[in-house]
């Protein structure tokens, strides 16, 4: 560790300690099968990250093959509507489609560097499969992706897709056959194949995942401060807003702004059919701290611990935990949760396609959902992190067109 | 001392442990499965809180955990049951459960029941050693529990030291880097990794588990530990054939 990282430790509230806590939040709570796979990737990814060759090939892919800096794009229309300054950070403009390659990009590299050759991974809406396949064609890697039976049939194109990229999909049939399900497959595989490198799609999972998925993300943020320079003289925004599913695109807009108490955090969980209605997603409203895949975090559970099962129209929303990192930001109130329903995100969906011309993924338009029921004072800069695209939820969004 | 170092004490080889499922096949099955397994022979039996997610377990034990959970077990219906055969059952009990379980139900309450429940021994698979090191270890001493690791093919000989230094009831040999559930035969890989660590001369018993499932592989395992546990092979035939059925089960085993 570099003399100016251990400063930059000490300076921020919202890195791990040694451990991998935040706070009460995160650690690695492993089987012992998995514990040398883990240990190799705690011991070495702060070095491969930190690497003079690692950032070169990251920031050449994320520049040439992925397409970044995505735009930071002043909706002007949604903003006149909502009496603020509405920036959208376009990362529905990365190739894939999502924020999702921003992290398996950076994986992938240390998963070379750790003299991997298989890769693993879950998938909720497919977009972090998708990203992951993407990634294992260009370098040639084998890939494995585990997803939740009924995520197959609602993100089919997703499926396509990873099928067309070489990928092997491998349907997860357990529990409520979605996001937490195909996580548990993928780490009974992983037991069973410690060769492998499970690359974890969210900031989830056992410590150094969270971490080194939000490092990835980070460069959202980062590109928001000198975007939002070049455009309004300032770095920070009033308020960010993003949809958090485990937390990583969430982590990634918020990472470079956490420290910094005048910028307003509102991160927006899926509602589902409602908050008390007994099908929902909102983790922070209804859960309690827990463990679940190696992280102690908030879980959503009954009163003997036992994995409740989430629901969201959203795939990638549909978890009952979050990210040790949003455990600590909520628990510290340093960020807002907010909630959207399915209804209130399908509208939100809607309205940006019409005014803005921009179909979002269902998981970014819970993040829109929220702008009818903030209160902005006068020349408020927002910036919604615009997570992914939506031509994975078209057939979802055709049904309710006649709605 | 500890049940189950005390049975050691008594009987150091060859011994069976069955690992089944609370509240499996049917919701008031599991002091009668107790019973039987007793009846059996069994040495020590290994009591499985069913789990919604259980990370290191495979498809048997997933199915038997849901269905349980469906039938309406949970962790207060189990401490009654289990206090129900604490008079009359003399064969030491060991909890197997994830640490959500008992980190949900209060860690204090947790442990207070089990003692009360007779049982002084757990294993939970998700429980790390630097957790152990910097909190349970303390709590389980304050209640008497003895804490069981698991080892695996890849875990370094100084780690290995290590647990054998915590270990108070047995080191849980997992057979191969694999998840529970049965298998054919044990491999030529498998026998140098336990040899290996019974040439290591550990001061901690050794019980082999994860594949274990016949006569044939408990009779090999044996030869490299002081007993073994049979979890998923017994699960199906107790899914198949029926309470009635536990002893035709065990007796071709320990025979
Ligand atoms: C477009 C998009 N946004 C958000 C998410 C939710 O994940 P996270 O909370 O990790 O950003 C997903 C997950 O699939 C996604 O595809």
């Amino acid at each position: 560790m570099t003399i100016e990282r251990i400063l930059e430790n000490m300076k921020s509230k919202f890195q791990p300690d040694k451990n991998g806590y935040y706070g009460q939040f995160g650690g690695a709570f492993i089987p012992e099968l998995l514990y040398p796979n883990v240990k190799e990737l705690e011991d070495n990814y702060i070095q491969i990250l930190e690497s003079e060759e690692f950032q070169e090939e990251y920031k050449s892919l994320l520049k040439d093959y992925v397409g970044r800096p995505s735009p930071l794009y002043l909706a002007e229309r949604l903003s006149e509507k909502y009496g603020a300054f509405i920036y959208l950070k376009r990362e529905d403009l990365n190739h894939t489609g999502a924020h999702k390659v921003n992290n398996t990009i950076g994986q992938v590299l240390v998963a070379k560097k750790l003299g991997k050759t298989k890769i693993i991974a879950e998938t909720g809406a497919g977009q972090h499969g998708v990203a992951t396949a993407t990634v294992c064609a260009l370098m040639g890697l084998e890939c494995t992706v585990f997803m939740g039976e009924k995520d197959i049939e609602r993100q089919a194109p997703n499926v396509a897709r990873m099928k067309m990229l070489g990928a092997k999909v491998i349907p997860a049939l357990s529990g409520s056959k979605t996001l937490k399900d195909a996580t548990n497959e993928a780490i009974r595989y992983w037991i069973q194949n410690p060769e492998t490198f499970y690359l974890i799609g969210s900031v989830v999972g056992p410590h150094p995942y969270p971490d080194m998925v939000a490092r990835l993300q980070a460069v959202i943020s980062e590109e928001i401060k000198w975007q939002l320079k070049e455009k309004t003289g300032k770095e920070n925004p009033d308020t960010i807003i993003a949809c958090v599913g485990g937390g990583s695109n969430a982590a990634g807009a918020f990472y470079h702004y956490m420290d910094d108490k005048e910028v307003e955090l509102i991160a927006v969980e899926a509602g589902g059919l409602g908050v008390d209605s007994g099908e929902s997603a909102a983790t922070s409203q209804l859960g309690e701290v827990g463990i679940i895949h190696g992280s102690k975090t908030i879980l959503m559970q009954d009163e003997y611990g036992q994995i409740v099962e989430p629901y969201s129209i959203s795939a990638g929303l549909d978890y009952p935990g979050v990210g040790p990192l949003h455990a600590y930001l909520y628990d510290s109130k340093r960020a807002t949760f907010l909630n959207a329903t399915d209804k209130e995100a399908l509208t939100a969906a809607y309205e940006l396609t019409r005014i803005e011309g921009i179909i979002p993924a269902l998981e970014s338009a819970h993040a829109l959902a929220v702008l009818p029921k903030i209160k902005f004072k006068k020349d408020q800069v927002v910036v919604v992190n615009l997570s992914g695209r939506g031509d994975k939820d078209l057939s979802t969004y055709i049904k309710h067109l006649e709605e | 001392m500890n049940s189950i170092q005390e049975l050691f004490q008594k009987k150091d080889e060859n011994l069976l442990s069955i690992y089944f499922t609370c509240g499996y096949p049917n919701l008031d099955d599991t002091t009668k499965v107790i019973t039987e397994l007793e009846k059996s022979g069994v040495d020590f039996i290994e009591v499985g809180l069913p789990y919604s997610d259980p990370l290191a377990d495979g498809p048997t034990i997933q199915d038997s955990s849901q269905k349980a959970l469906e039938n309406g077990i949970n962790l207060d219906l189990i401490f009654d049951q289990l206090k129900e055969v604490k008079g009359s059952n003399k064969t030491p009990l060991v909890l197997m459960g994830y640490l959500n379980q008992m980190l949900k139900y209060g860690e204090d309450k947790f442990c207070q029941k089990i003692v009360d429940c007779g049982i002084d021994t757990v294993i939970l698979p998700d429980l790390p050693m630097i957790e152990f090191e910097n909190h349970y270890k303390d709590l389980f001493e304050k209640y008497g529990i003895t804490n069981v690791f698991l080892i695996t093919p890849h875990t370094s000989e100084e780690r290995i030291r290590k647990i054998d230094s915590y270990s108070k009831a047995f080191i849980y040999v997992v057979a191969s880097a694999s998840i529970t559930g049965a298998k054919g035969d044990i491999s030529n890989n498998q026998v140098t990794y336990f040899e290996r660590i019974k040439s290591m001369n550990l001061q901690s018993n050794l019980i082999i588990g994860f594949g274990i499932s016949d006569k044939q592989t408990f009779t090999t395992a044996c030869n490299y530990a002081n007993g073994t546990i049979i979890g998923s092979a017994f699960i199906k035939n107790l899914g198949k054939n029926g309470i009635d059925k536990i002893d035709d089960f065990i007796k071709p085993i320990i025979s």
